[in-house]
């Protein structure tokens, strides 16, 4: 049943997206313009975030946070990179060596490419040539997005295997394992904004938010942005890098500016995966539907718009890390497989039968009843519970059963004492009685 | 069509110039003291044991992690061409897909139960 419905579905797709006739036409010297601007925006946007990130968080923790180098502390993230330029590259005697230079620059440079496809606003004009401010725009964009953002999982996975260390192979597979786990949710959040922009092109999607945001299709934007969170390591789900279990994660051994890069791969992720979300939740460059506003959604200000957008995506990140604590790694895995995948599913069956309805419904009583038939059995399944009160037990006395095996004091034996009493002696408030030996 | 890549490629190339350039350059500029306690694997200050856990062998675990993975990408995957032709399938393909997802979600019931999601 599925082959030829995957065949049927991939063979309607293949005509050309018509919007696209604009793009691969620039100039060769345009295309390079582009690609430095592109380049140098990440850049700089990692190194604003990283002094961003500190100052927030000083300020939610009511420090000062970094105010030396520069004006106000806004170049400190430059000088932190020069001086790990300057510090030895280390490379440890049990590490394999090819590997371990290449793991940070498999790293990084995946992190860069995904940004080609993100629209930064419509069609302007520079130096006489009409082009719009997006590098390259693919028919499969956001398919190309998810393709180059897992790759970067390969350099955390290296890096972690060639240390030919303990705490970095573990980093490593959890960071591995994370990422791909929270991959699923994000693709199925993507999927119900699929349904409605009938296209993958990243442009195109932007275009069709003309007037409605698809924010609207809030479990989607919810889920991805707990996925978001998840994929790209940051607090609450830092796992990889728990310093009290793991040290400093997959990049333990890491050192000098291999050590930079795998800093510089995080916050670029980090700055894609919000100029993702913008695009496909917040109407990427669209300026907001109010009255005023509206009018500056041509020429060079929808950069505004999105850059606005963008800002607003990072400092929820920063927000996270001030707030919440780090989750346990069980709870982790099971939040992404239990919660966050059947929930993407249903919600994208439902999606799409409300899409159908407003499409195809013609005769609308069929549908009505087997929506009914459909709530009717949930509400039965609900009310009826079968098995609850078994489950309820089993649970009560297994917690029982753990609370009468749990380890307690009393059962550790005590070491003998000097004067021959194997007595324990009677602990009392305020001493230890250990320090008597 | 394939003129559209291009542009990515002018990105690669300037992406991963910057890399490897600031990779040797690292190694240029930063000095180069000799020291063993430096090039051992990093055990929190003491001796490192004579053969370390790493880094050939690793919990089976997350081959089964990855394996679902697998499973569920690729019903992701096949939802995305039916999501954007969506209109032009009809009814049909709205039906097609609930059939498919159940059959997954039987197997997504059946690993649950079995303890493939449990972690410790």
């Amino acid at each position: 049943m599925i082959g030829p419905t995957a065949a049927t579905v991939l063979a309607a797709t293949a005509p050309a997206d018509p919007d696209l006739t604009g793009f691969g036409r620039d100039p060769f010297w345009l295309t390079l313009i582009k690609a430095v601007a592109v380049f140098a925006f990440l850049l700089l946007m990692t190194l604003f975030a990283i002094v961003f990130e500190r100052k927030v968080v000083a300020k939610m923790q009511q420090r000062v946070g970094p105010n030396r180098v520069g004006p106000k502390g806004w170049l400190q993230s430059l000088a932190d990179g020069v001086k790990l330029m300057l510090k030895e590259d280390i490379i440890p005697v049990l590490a394999d060596k090819p590997v371990f230079i290449l793991a940070p620059i498999i790293s990084a440079v995946p992190a860069f490419l995904a940004f080609a496809v993100i629209p930064f606003g419509p069609e302007v004009s520079i130096f006489g040539h009409h082009t719009t401010l997006q590098l390259a725009d693919l028919p499969v964009g956001i398919l190309y997005v998810l393709a180059v953002t897992s790759l970067g999982v390969y350099g955390i996975v290296l890096s972690g295997w060639s240390s030919g260390s303990t705490y970095p192979l573990l980093g490593a597979l959890r960071s591995a394992a994370q990422l791909i786990s929270y991959e699923v949710a994000r693709s199925l959040s993507f999927i119900s904004v699929f349904i409605y922009s009938g296209t993958l092109s990243t442009s195109g999607i932007v275009e069709r938010q003309h007037g409605w945001w698809y924010i609207a299709l809030v479990p989607s934007f919810v889920i991805y942005c707990i996925a978001m969170v998840g994929e790209t390591n940051r607090t609450p789900f830092d796992l990889p890098e728990a310093e009290g279990e793991l040290v400093g994660g997959f990049h333990t051994e890491y050192s000098s500016i291999k050590f930079a890069f795998f800093f510089l791969a995080e916050y670029i992720n980090m700055v894609t995966v919000s100029a993702v979300a913008t695009t496909m939740f917040l109407g990427g460059w669209q300026p907001p539907p109010i009255p005023f506003f509206s009018h500056f959604d041509t020429g060079w200000f929808p950069i505004i718009w999105f850059v606005l957008k963008l800002l607003a995506f990072l400092f929820f990140f920063v927000w996270l890390r001030g707030t919440l604590p780090r989750l346990r790694y069980d709870q982790f895995m099971s939040f992404g497989w239990k919660v966050l995948i059947p929930v993407g599913l249903v919600w994208v069956l439902f999606m799409a039968t409300v899409r159908a309805y407003d499409l195809f419904a013609t005769d609308r009583s069929p549908w009505w009843w087997s929506f009914g038939v459909i709530i009717g059995v949930l509400l039965i399944v609900a009310l009826v519970d079968p098995g609850h009160k078994k489950r309820y037990e089993a649970a009560e006395a297994a917690e029982e059963e753990k609370i009468a095996n749990a380890p307690s004091l009393d059962r550790i034996p005590w070491p003998p004492h000097a004067d021959g009493a194997g007595e324990r002696p009677a602990v009392t408030a305020g001493t230890n009685p250990r320090q008597e030996n | 069509m394939l003129s559209n890549y291009v542009p990515i490629l002018v990105l690669a190339v300037i992406a991963a110039a910057f890399a490897i350039g600031s990779v040797v350059a690292g190694v240029l500029v930063g000095p180069s003291r000799y020291n063993r306690a430096k090039v051992d694997p990093y055990e929190c200050g003491i001796e490192a044991p004579a053969e370390p856990a790493g880094p050939h062998r690793f919990p089976v675990k997350f081959y089964l992690i990855a394996m679902l993975f697998i499973v569920f990408d690729i019903e992701t995957i096949f939802m995305v061409p039916w999501a954007v032709t969506f209109g032009s399938l009809g009814v049909f393909g709205l039906i097609e897909m609930v059939l498919f997802v159940a059959t997954v979600f039987v197997a997504y019931a059946y690993v649950w139960r079995r303890g493939g999601l449990e972690w410790d």
